[in-house]
C-alpha cells in the first residue's frame, strides 16, 4: 500500500533539519546544541518534546536498558477508516518514527537502582494509546509487581486511540487495574508527565502515581483545550491545564526541570521501595505486617540479590 | 418492530441511518434515566448526597434500592427530563465531586457486603474549567481504579449514552449489560469528526466507524448482554423498559453472588486484562493479510450483533483469556 507522510518539512530561512525555532522566546536554535540540551532551549527553558531514545538515554544508566516486547503491534480491529485507513496511518507513523507503537517498556538501571520502566512518545500518532500501549502499560506494571521492583510510567499522549474505538477506551480499565494491583501490594509506583498528558492517558494511569512529576510547562489535561472551549462558551484561564496549574491544585507532587529529572527520580527511589510481601487486601488477617502498610526497613537487604539475578 | 427490534430494518438501513438512530434514541430526552429506572424496577429507593469534600454533584445520582428484595448500592448519571432539570443536572455531565460521591458509595458497598449496580448515562464528564481544577481526570482513574478491585460483585447498564472515560468510570464490572439502544463510544461521534474529519458534520461517519452500537459492542467483547427495549425505543414505554431490565440486573446479581470474591476480582482482573487487540510482529517480508472490503466486514459485525440481540443469555464469565492475548486477532473473530 502506498504510504503518504503526514508531514512535510517546513520551509523557511534556515533548514529545518540543522535549526529549530523556539516557539516560546523565537530565537533559532542549532539541533546538534538542543538535542545535546536535552531539547530544552538554552535561553527561555522552553522544554521541547523528546524522542523516546533520548528520554531513555538520559533517564537511565548507560546500557542497562533492556526493551521487552518490542514486537508488539497494533491492528485494525473495527476496520477503521475516516479519511485514511487506519493501517496507513499506522505504517505512516512506522515510517516517520522508526517504532512500531507508541510507547517502548523495559527493565534498567536509575542511579543503581532497578525500576520497570514505560516510555511514551507523541511522534507516533499524538502518543495515543491504543491496544498496544495498553498492554505495554500493564505489562510493565506487572513485571514490576513479579520482580517487585518500582515502576515509571513517562507519559507524553493526547489520549485513546479513536481508531481502536472503545477497546482503546477499555486501556484504561486494563492499565488502572494493574496499577491497582501494584498499590495493593506494595510496590511503588512513580507518574512522569511531559507535554502532553491528556485524555485517556491523564484519566488512567497517569494521573496515579504515589508520586506524580510534571515537567515545566506540559500540556496535562483531561479535555482538549478545543473540546473545553467547543463544548462550553467559556475562555479558557491562562496557563489553564498547565503543569504549573496541576501542581497547584494538588494533582502533580512536583515540576521538575528535565536537566534535573533523573536526578529527582534517583532520590525518590531511595524512599519508594517495595514492601516485603503482600501487604494489600489480601493479605491474612493475621499477617502482622498488613497492618504496617509499606513500612520495611531491611527490605533492600532481602530484595537485593534477586534483583541482580533478573538482568542479563 | 416491536418485537424484533433490529431485524427488520437493519438489513435494508445502510449503516449509516442504522448507527444515527441509535445514537437518537441514546440520546432522547424522554428516554427513562436511572432514577425512573428505579422507581420503576426498585423499592425501597433512598438516594444519598455529597461527596463530603466539596458538593453534591446533581449529575450523579447514588444510594441503596432493593431489587425483588435484593440490596443494591446504585450509583448512576443521571440526565434531566426537560430543560429545567436538565440544567441542574448538567446534562448528566459529571464534576469531579459526582464520581467521588460514587467512590463513597463504593466504599460503603464494600464495607456493608452490598453488590453495586452502576447505570451509565453520560455524554462524557464535563470539560469545564472547574471540572479540570478539582481534578476530573484524576477522579475518573480512582473510580475505575476502585470498581475494578472492589471486593462486592459490580453489574453495569448502559442505559443510554457511554461518552467515553466520563462513562467508564461508573462503567467497570463483572457484568455489563446494554439497553438495545445504548451506545458506547472513546469520544463523542460528533468530536470524533471534528478530529478525524475536520468538521463535526461527519459524525454520522464516525458514529458508524467507531462501532458504538450496543450489539457491535458484544461482538467487541466489552459489553455481555443487550435487552431489547419496547416500540420503538425505551422512550415509548419506560415501564416495559424497566420490565425487561430488572430480570436481567437480577439474573447476574444471582448468578454473581455464587462466586468467592476473590475468584470474582481474578476473573473481573482477567476481563479487562484480555481486552485489546494487537499482533505480535511478524519477520519483515512476511505477507500483510488481504483487507476484506469494508462491506464486508460490517455485514458480520451486523451479523454477531444480530445473533446476539436476537437472544440475549446470561453471559457466562468471561474465560480466563490473559494467556491468548499473545496470539493476533483474527479481523474474521470480530
Amino acid at each position: 500500500m502506498p504510504i503518504k507522510l503526514p508531514f512535510r518539512p517546513r520551509g523557511g530561512e534556515f533548514p529545518p533539519d540543522l535549526w529549530t525555532r523556539c516557539p516560546s522566546c523565537g530565537d533559532m536554535l542549532y539541533n546538534k546544541q538542543l538535542e545535546k540540551n536535552l531539547r530544552v532551549c538554552p535561553k527561555c527553558g522552553h522544554h521541547f518534546r523528546l524522542r523516546v531514545d533520548a528520554r531513555l538515554a538520559h533517564l537511565l544508566d548507560e546500557g542497562s536498558f533492556e526493551e521487552r516486547d518490542a514486537d508488539l503491534e497494533s491492528v485494525d480491529p473495527l476496520a477503521f477508516v475516516d479519511q485514511k485507513p487506519y493501517p496507513e496511518r499506522l505504517a505512516a507513523a512506522k515510517v516517520t518514527t522508526g517504532l512500531r507503537d507508541a510507547a517502548l517498556w523495559g527493565t534498567g538501571r536509575i542511579a543503581g537502582q532497578r525500576v520497570a520502566l514505560c516510555v511514551m512518545d507523541f511522534a507516533f500518532m499524538g502518543g495515543s494509546m491504543g491496544s498496544v500501549v495498553g498492554e505495554k502499560v500493564t505489562r510493565a506494571a506487572e513485571h514490576a509487581l513479579d520482580e517487585r521492583i518500582p515502576l515509571i510510567v513517562v507519559s507524553a499522549s493526547g489520549g485513546a486511540r479513536m481508531q481502536e474505538g472503545t477497546l482503546a477506551l477499555m486501556q484504561l480499565a486494563k492499565t488502572c487495574a494493574a496499577i491497582a494491583r501494584l498499590a495493593e501490594e506494595g510496590v511503588p509506583y512513580v507518574s512522569v508527565m511531559t507535554d502532553p498528558t491528556t485524555g485517556g492517558v491523564f484519566a488512567s494511569y497517569a494521573a496515579l502515581g504515589d508520586v506524580n512529576l510534571a515537567e515545566p510547562n506540559a500540556l496535562i489535561g483531561f479535555a482538549g483545550a478545543r473540546v473545553a472551549a467547543g463544548t462550553i462558551a467559556e475562555s479558557l484561564p491562562p496557563g489553564f491545564q498547565r503543569a504549573e496549574f496541576l501542581l497547584e491544585h494538588g494533582f502533580v507532587d512536583q515540576v521538575v526541570p528535565r536537566h534535573e529529572l533523573r536526578d529527582r527520580l534517583a532520590l525518590l527511589l531511595g524512599y519508594l521501595r517495595p514492601a516485603e510481601e503482600r501487604v494489600g487486601a489480601r493479605a491474612s488477617a493475621g499477617d502482622g505486617v498488613s497492618g504496617l502498610g509499606g513500612f520495611n526497613p531491611l527490605g533492600f537487604l532481602a530484595g537485593g540479590g534477586e534483583r541482580e539475578t533478573g538482568r542479563g | 418492530m416491536a418485537d424484533a427490534p433490529t431485524a427488520p430494518g437493519a438489513a435494508t438501513l445502510d449503516a449509516r441511518a442504522h448507527a444515527w438512530e441509535r445514537v437518537r434514541h441514546a440520546r432522547d430526552v424522554k428516554r427513562p434515566h436511572t432514577l425512573e429506572l428505579l422507581r420503576l424496577m426498585a423499592t425501597d429507593v433512598v438516594e444519598l448526597h455529597g461527596d463530603r469534600l466539596f458538593r453534591d454533584d446533581p449529575a450523579i445520582v447514588a444510594g441503596f434500592a432493593r431489587l425483588d428484595g435484593r440490596p443494591i448500592v446504585f450509583v448512576g448519571q443521571q440526565k434531566g427530563a426537560e430543560t429545567e432539570e436538565n440544567i441542574r443536572r448538567n446534562f448528566g455531565m459529571p464534576h469531579p465531586e459526582g464520581y467521588r460521591k460514587g467512590m463513597r458509595l463504593f466504599a460503603l458497598a464494600e464495607r456493608l457486603g452490598i453488590p453495586v449496580v452502576t447505570f451509565v448515562d453520560t455524554p462524557g464528564a464535563f470539560p469545564g474549567p472547574a471540572s479540570e481544577e478539582r481534578g476530573v481526570a484524576e477522579s475518573i482513574a480512582r473510580s475505575i481504579t476502585m470498581l475494578t478491585r472492589l471486593r462486592v460483585p459490580v453489574v453495569v447498564v448502559i442505559t443510554g449514552e457511554g461518552g467515553s472515560g466520563g462513562a467508564l468510570a461508573l462503567a467497570a464490572g463483572d457484568v455489563v449489560i446494554a439497553l438495545e439502544n445504548a451506545i458506547y463510544s472513546v469520544i463523542s461521534p460528533e468530536g470524533c469528526a471534528s478530529i478525524l474529519w475536520r468538521t463535526a458534520d461527519a459524525a454520522q461517519e464516525a458514529a458508524v466507524a467507531m462501532r458504538l452500537t450496543a450489539g457491535e459492542q458484544v461482538a467487541l467483547g466489552i459489553v455481555d448482554e443487550v435487552v431489547p427495549e419496547p416500540g420503538a425505543g425505551a422512550q415509548d414505554d419506560p415501564a416495559e423498559t424497566a420490565r425487561r431490565l430488572k430480570p436481567a440486573i437480577v439474573a447476574q446479581l444471582d448468578r454473581l453472588a455464587g462466586f468467592e470474591i476473590d475468584e470474582l476480582l481474578d476473573a473481573r482482573y482477567a476481563r479487562y486484562r484480555a481486552m485489546g487487540a494487537f499482533a505480535t510482529a511478524q519477520p519483515t517480508g512476511a505477507p500483510r493479510p488481504e483487507r476484506p472490503g469494508i462491506a464486508e466486514r460490517l455485514r458480520t459485525l451486523f451479523e454477531i450483533g444480530r445473533i446476539t440481540l436476537g437472544g440475549p443469555e446470561p453471559a457466562p464469565l468471561r474465560p480466563q483469556a490473559a494467556d491468548e492475548t499473545d496470539e493476533p486477532p483474527l479481523r474474521e473473530e470480530i
